[in-house]
C-alpha cells in the first residue's frame, strides 16, 4: 500500500512478539510525558538530590584529606550523619515517596481517561491485545517511572554506601536494602492502582487529579476527625500514607509511633487496592453494557 | 468456498435481555451487509465476534477459528471501524494509526510507513498531522477507516461507515469500500441501516430482526431474479389490462388504478405486454424493472406488506 499507489494491500511482514507488545503503550506515553519541560525539571531536581547530593554526603566522610584541605573537621562531618536505616528512611525513602506521589499526580490521571473519554478503548481491544494487557501497559508507565524515582536510586545509594563502608556494613544493614525495595513497591503499586482506577472511573483528567489529592490529603484529615470524635485510632486506616509508613518502618526496623497494628495497615492497603482493581475491571471494557 | 463467518446457535444476553437468539448459519460472501432496524442486534453481533461480549450460548467461527478459544488470533485478522466517535484526544491521526498498527504487531518502522499509507489512501493527506479532536465528522470517519486497515486485515468490520457523512464524504467512503472489496484481499462485513449503502457495497445481505436472522440472501441472484419483476404505470384505468396480463400467466398486483406490478414467467416477454396494451388501447407511461430489490427484501424480512408481491 505504497503512498503513491493508493490501493489496499494486506501486511505479510514479520510481527513483534505478543508477550512484549504491552510495552508499546509506555513507549507512546513517555513521549508525551517527557515533552513537558516542567516535569523534566522536576525529575532532574530529584535526580540531583538522589544521585548527586546524597552520594556526596555518603562520600565525604570517607575522603578526610579532601575535608582537611578545605579546613573542615572530619569528625564534625562524620558525627553529623549516621548512615543507618534512619538515614536511608528519612533522607531518601520519605522524600522519594513524596516525589513519586507528585509524579503520579501528573502522570496517572491522564493514562486511561484519554482513551475512555472519546471511546478510544474499542480501537485497542479490537486488536490482538486484551484488557489486562492494556492495564499492564498503562501500569508499566507508572511502574517504570516510579521505580526510577524510588528503589532504583535507593538501591544505588545502598550499594554505594556498602562500597564505601565495606562488607561488615553491607551484611549488617541488608534489611535497609530490603526495606527500600519493598516499601517502594508497596507505594508504587498503591499509587499506580489508585490513579489508574480514578482515571478510568472519572474519565476526566482534572477531576481524577483532584480525587487523587483528596484521597491522600483530605481522607487522612477525615480519619483524624473520626479519631478525635470517637477517641480511637482506627480512623487512621483512612490515611494510606500513614499505613504505608507503618509498614515501611516495620521493614526498616524502626519503631513505629502509630497505635494502628501492622496487620491492620496491611489489610487496609490491600482492601483499598482491591476496590480500585474492581473499579478498573468494571470500567476498562470496550463497551459498557447496561443490564436491564 | 471457505466460510468467513459461521454461527452456531449463537446467543448473547445482557442481564434479562436476550439480544441475539440462536443465530445459526454460514456466510461466505466477499462483502456481507448486516441489516436490521435499530436494536436488531447488528452491532452486538459484531462485538460478540470481536470478543467484546461473551456469548451466552453457542459459538461462532471466523475463518474456521472459534471465537471462544482463539479470540486473539481472530482479532489479528480483523480490522474494526466502530460506529461511534472513537479516538484518543491529543493524538494526531498518524500517531494513533501508527499506535494501532504497533498494537496489531507491526514493528515500529513498518507501522509508521503503513500509517502514512493508510491515511493517504483514505484521503487525509496533510491533515494526518492534525490532532484528531480538530477533525470534522467526515475526517474522523476516514481516520477510523485508516486505523482499521493499517495492519492489512483479512476481514473488515465496518459499523455504520457512512453515518453522518455529507454526500461527497459518503461517496468517497463507498468508493473506498468498493475498492477494498474489489481488491479481493479482504472480506468486508458492513453493518448499516442504510439500504443504499449496503446495496452499493455488498454482494450478500444478512438481515436481523429482534436478535434473530430474518433473511440471508445473495443480492446478485436477487437482482437477476428481479429482472422478471416489472412495474407498469398506465394513462388510464388498468383493470382489464391487469386481467389480460394475468391470463398470460403473470403474477399481478394492482397498486392503484394506474399502477400494477407483475412477475413475468420465463416464456413471457416484455413485447407481449406492449402488444396487450396496444390491443386494449392503453398508453404505457412508464415501465420499470424493479430497482428497489433490497428494500423489498428488507421489508419482506421485517414482515411489512409491500404491494402484495
Amino acid at each position: 500500500m505504497a503512498v503513491y499507489e493508493r490501493r489496499y494491500t494486506p501486511y505479510d511482514g514479520t510481527l513483534t512478539p505478543r508477550k512484549s507488545r504491552f510495552l508499546v503503550l509506555p513507549a507512546y506515553s513517555y513521549k508525551e510525558i517527557l515533552s513537558s519541560k516542567m516535569f523534566l525539571i522536576f525529575l532532574a531536581a530529584w535526580g540531583l538530590w538522589a544521585l548527586l547530593v546524597l552520594p556526596i554526603l555518603i562520600y565525604l566522610p570517607h575522603n578526610l584529606a579532601f575535608l582537611e584541605k578545605f579546613g573542615v573537621d572530619p569528625e564534625t562531618v562524620k558525627g553529623a550523619f549516621n548512615f543507618d536505616a534512619g538515614f536511608f528512611f528519612g533522607w531518601f525513602m520519605v522524600p522519594s515517596m513524596v516525589v513519586a506521589y507528585l509524579s503520579a499526580l501528573v502522570v496517572g490521571p491522564a493514562l486511561v481517561s484519554a482513551d475512555l473519554r472519546n471511546n478510544g478503548l474499542p480501537l485497542y481491544l479490537a486488536r490482538p491485545f486484551g484488557r489486562w494487557e492494556y492495564v499492564l501497559g498503562k501500569s508499566a508507565v507508572m511502574l517504570i517511572l516510579l521505580s526510577a524515582i524510588t528503589w532504583v536510586p535507593g538501591l544505588f545509594l545502598f550499594v554505594f554506601q556498602s562500597y564505601m563502608e565495606g562488607w561488615d556494613w553491607f551484611s549488617g544493614n541488608l534489611g535497609v536494602a530490603v526495606g527500600i525495595f519493598f516499601t517502594s513497591w508497596i507505594w508504587i503499586v498503591q499509587l499506580c492502582v489508585i490513579s489508574l482506577a480514578l482515571s478510568a472511573y472519572l474519565k476526566w483528567k482534572p477531576v481524577a487529579r483532584l480525587s487523587l489529592i483528596l484521597i491522600f490529603v483530605v481522607m487522612p484529615r477525615i480519619g483524624d476527625v473520626i479519631n478525635l470524635i470517637l477517641s480511637t485510632s482506627w480512623g487512621s486506616v483512612m490515611d494510606l500514607l500513614k499505613m504505608t509508613g507503618i509498614i515501611a518502618t516495620g521493614m526498616f526496623g524502626i519503631a513505629s509511633r502509630s497505635a494502628v497494628p501492622l496487620p491492620v495497615a496491611w489489610i487496609s492497603l490491600i482492601l483499598f487496592c482491591a476496590v480500585c482493581v474492581g473499579l478498573m475491571a468494571k470500567k476498562v471494557r470496550a463497551y459498557e453494557v447496561v443490564k436491564s | 468456498m471457505t466460510a468467513v463467518i459461521e454461527l452456531e446457535n449463537l446467543g448473547v444476553r445482557f442481564g434479562r435481555l436476550q439480544v441475539l437468539k440462536d443465530l445459526t448459519g454460514s456466510f461466505s460472501g466477499r462483502s456481507i451487509g448486516l441489516l436490521g432496524p435499530n436494536g436488531a442486534g447488528k452491532t452486538t453481533l459484531l462485538h460478540c465476534l470481536l470478543g467484546f461480549h461473551p456469548p451466552s450460548a453457542g459459538t461462532a467461527r471466523i475463518f474456521g477459528r472459534d471465537i471462544l478459544t482463539d479470540g486473539n488470533r481472530i482479532r489479528g485478522l480483523i480490522g474494526y471501524m466502530p460506529e461511534r466517535d472513537a479516538f484518543v484526544a491529543g493524538m494526531s491521526a498518524v500517531r494513533l494509526t501508527r499506535l494501532m498498527a504497533e498494537l496489531s504487531g507491526l514493528p515500529p518502522r513498518e507501522a509508521l510507513e503503513r500509517a502514512h499509507e493508510a491515511l493517504f489512501y483514505v484521503g487525509l493527506n496533510e491533515a494526518r498531522y492534525r490532532k484528531l479532536e480538530s477533525y470534522s465528522l467526515g475526517m474522523k470517519q476516514m481516520a477510523k477507516l485508516a486505523q482499521a486497515i493499517v495492519h492489512g486485515p483479512r476481514l473488515l468490520f465496518l459499523d455504520e461507515p457512512t453515518n453522518g457523512l455529507d454526500p461527497p464524504h459518503r461517496n468517497r467512503m463507498i468508493k473506498l469500500i468498493q475498492e477494498i472489496r474489489d481488491s479481493g484481499k479482504a472480506n468486508i462485513i458492513i453493518s448499516s441501516h442504510l439500504l443504499r449503502d449496503v446495496e452499493e457495497c455488498c454482494d450478500e445481505v444478512l438481515i436481523l430482526k429482534d436478535g434473530e436472522i430474518a433473511t440471508y440472501c445473495n443480492l446478485e441472484e436477487e437482482r437477476r431474479a428481479n429482472l422478471r419483476f416489472i412495474e407498469i404505470e398506465t394513462q388510464k384505468g388498468n383493470a382489464a389490462f391487469a386481467e389480460a396480463v394475468g391470463n398470460l400467466g403473470c403474477e399481478v398486483a394492482v397498486l392503484s388504478d394506474r399502477k400494477i406490478k407483475m412477475v413475468l414467467p420465463e416464456d413471457v416477454r416484455i413485447r407481449d405486454l406492449y402488444r396487450i396494451a396496444a390491443e386494449q388501447d392503453i398508453q404505457v407511461r412508464r415501465l420499470d424493472y424493479k430497482r428497489d430489490s433490497l428494500q423489498d427484501i428488507f421489508l419482506k424480512a421485517m414482515g411489512v406488506n409491500h404491494g402484495g408481491l
